[in-house]
């Protein structure tokens, strides 16, 4: 499992300027031995170039790339440590299956060379496949391919780009799960880029979120869905209901009073607000629930989707608030007036 | 296909190929007479194979062919994965403009200008000159059939191997190279088949004993047409087809995706 001595990535501010646009801004991160790390955000967030910068592709405008104590930065791709799968996969069409994956293996002998390109292709289940051309396979195949190419030099750190959008849903599903049992038993750290933030909660250890070419947030899946650092963040991972108001003194254990438009609710404040700022509830709808004292609603919509409750509910002011339920918790059915409240620690106050 | 598009079809096939169809019929014409049809034979084709100086002439030329191609491909080659692959450098579009440049200048004036550089270096006229000077204007060429097929080529290709540990040459010979070989080769022939039926330029920069087949045909033509310039010309065309064919075959050939 993961080495405790294996070299570990860090990123020091690293900056990267194409022309005015500032593609990668002031990234700081240190990454653990053998993590599975997902890179997540919209398409044009720089999570690409990020990659590209760690793999010596892109040369960055300021900041460092170190993997333990070596300085990567200036040193070009062919001498780094570090693979990289490519999101076209990048198969090499004039070579066979054996001949891509054993193309990075220099320095063998010939019989060396196919033991360790068969041992590559058993651990991707292409048994076999050595002597077929990369156009002859589907598309799983030609990604497993892609992926036993990256792993053959035992890289210190895997780089992967989107490394499941070629392909299909079904087959996404199951590869998203062979990944994660492949990282496990090798020990590698995993860095990937993704745009599906589900991918990034059913892969990775750790999720950094990045927005406008900066990291926002780096966490735990559940640390990032519970407690986002901002409303990107927060609707990013999941469905959120966004209930703004002013927000309150401080109080006991982070927790504050904000004042909305229909009433006072209580949530975690994490970072510093000042009394009176204008900032937003965060709360997830399978937290909404109905009590006796919260915020007066009009059930305008309810949806039966088997294993719960997808209710629609309209605030006095007309804001939808979006709430998820037990079938069995019913007795409010759509027309009927109620009030819906939620516990103070499952409500993130952010700044508007 | 209606009968206006297919009429106009036929009427520029006609236009084009229409005198060439006729040399070539009549360079298996048995008259001496060039005008004068007298049965089928191949005995101009004898004549001509018999005939030293032209035998000689296309010797020359197909030396000069050769030769001039293989450089012409190296440089073009090398152009186009200087424009294609080195990034913004500074003077990219001026580098452009300049390796396109004999495209699309006159031949008499690449020809003077060469023979004013030759004679300027004092280097003597002949094959040298006039391998130099086919190279020349057949790089251009080379680059931009080679350019092409290097812009639809992926470059994840070239990063994928040197992420995997190849330095600048290996990527070259053992990834680059390889993809882009039909290019390079139908850049080859094209070079091949411009520097055969060039006459313009090596009438500038040919010297006493380097007189290539064009050359030779001309100024014999300038004594009067007679059965063996056609059958020299028929062969002349059917290489140079040949070559030109094989060329765009190998250009339309599905590249590696």
């Amino acid at each position: 499992m993961s080495d405790a001595s294996a070299p570990r990535l860090r990123l020091q501010d690293l900056t990267k300027d194409f022309g005015t646009h500032r593609a990668v801004d002031a990234v700081t991160l240190d990454l653990e031995p053998g993590e599975f790390f997902c890179l997540l955000g919209p398409s044009g967030c720089g999570k690409s170039t990020l990659l590209r910068l760690i793999a010596g592709f892109e040369a960055p405008s300021a900041g460092h790339v170190r993997l333990g104590e070596t300085d990567l930065t200036a040193m070009p791709p062919h001498r780094r440590p570090v693979n990289m799968m490519f999101q076209s996969y990048a198969l090499f069409p004039h070579m066979s299956v054996a001949g891509n994956v054993g193309y990075g293996l220099k320095g063998l002998s010939r019989a060396a060379t196919a033991a360790r390109v068969a041992e590559l292709l058993r651990l991707v289940r292409l048994d076999g496949f050595g002597a077929r051309r990369p156009e002859t396979l589907s598309g799983g195949q030609r990604q497993r391919v892609a992926l036993a190419r990256a792993l053959a030099r035992e890289p210190g750190l895997l780089l992967l780009d989107e490394p499941l959008g070629a392909l299909d849903r079904g087959l996404r599903e199951e590869t998203q799960g062979e990944l994660r049992a492949l990282q496990r038993r090798l020990g590698t750290a995993f860095v990937v880029v993704t745009h599906d933030p589900e991918e990034a909660m059913m892969l990775a250890d750790r999720i950094g979120v990045m927005e406008g070419g900066r990291l926002v947030q780096v966490g735990k899946p559940d640390a990032l869905y519970r407690r986002p650092a901002n409303r990107f963040v927060a609707g990013l991972l999941g469905d959120v209901n966004l209930i703004p108001g002013r927000v309150g003194p401080e109080g006991p254990g982070g927790i504050r009073t904000v004042r909305t438009a229909h009433g006072e609710v209580r949530g975690v404040a994490e970072g510093a607000l000042a009394e009176g700022a204008a900032v937003a509830v965060a709360v997830r709808p399978e937290d909404l629930a109905f009590v006796d004292d919260g915020l007066p609603v009009v059930v305008a919509d309810a949806t039966f989707l088997g294993d719960r409750v997808r209710r629609t509910l309209r605030l006095p002011d007309g804001a939808i608030l979006r709430a998820s339920g037990r079938p069995g918790d019913s007795g409010v059915s759509p027309g009927s007036e109620t009030r819906v409240g939620f516990a103070p620690d499952a409500a993130v106050i952010l700044p508007a | 296909m209606t009968w206006v598009t297919r009429t106009a079809l036929w009427a520029g096939l006609g236009f084009l190929y229409a005198p060439i169809l006729v040399l070539i019929a009549y360079s298996f014409n048995a008259s001496p007479l060039v005008t004068v049809w007298g049965g089928v034979s191949t005995r101009w084709y004898g004549v001509l194979l018999s005939d030293a100086q032209l035998m000689a002439a296309a010797w020359v030329s197909f030396k000069v062919a050769v030769l001039a191609s293989l450089i012409a491909t190296s440089l073009g080659t090398l152009a186009a994965l200087a424009l294609e692959r080195h990034g913004r450098f500074r003077g990219r579009t001026m580098f452009t403009g300049l390796i396109l440049g004999p495209i699309v200048m006159p031949e008499v004036m690449i020809g003077l200008s060469l023979l004013l550089m030759f004679i300027g270096i004092g280097l003597d006229r002949g094959l040298i000159t006039l391998i130099i000077a086919h190279a020349t204007f057949c790089t251009g060429f080379v680059a931009v059939v080679v350019a092409a097929r290097l812009r639809g080529l992926d470059r994840s290709l070239d990063e994928a191997a040197a992420d995997l540990g190849a330095g600048p040459w290996r990527v070259l010979t053992t990834i680059t190279l390889p993809l882009l070989a039909p290019a390079v080769a139908a850049g080859g022939l094209l070079a091949f088949s411009l520097s055969l039926d060039d006459l313009v330029i090596a009438s500038f920069v040919s010297g006493p004993g380097s007189t290539t087949l064009p050359m030779r045909l001309y100024s014999q033509v300038r004594l009067g047409v007679n059965p063996e310039i056609n059958a020299a010309s028929t062969l002349l065309i059917g290489f140079v087809s040949a070559a030109v064919l094989l060329a765009s075959w190998l250009t339309a050939r599905r590249g590696p995706r």
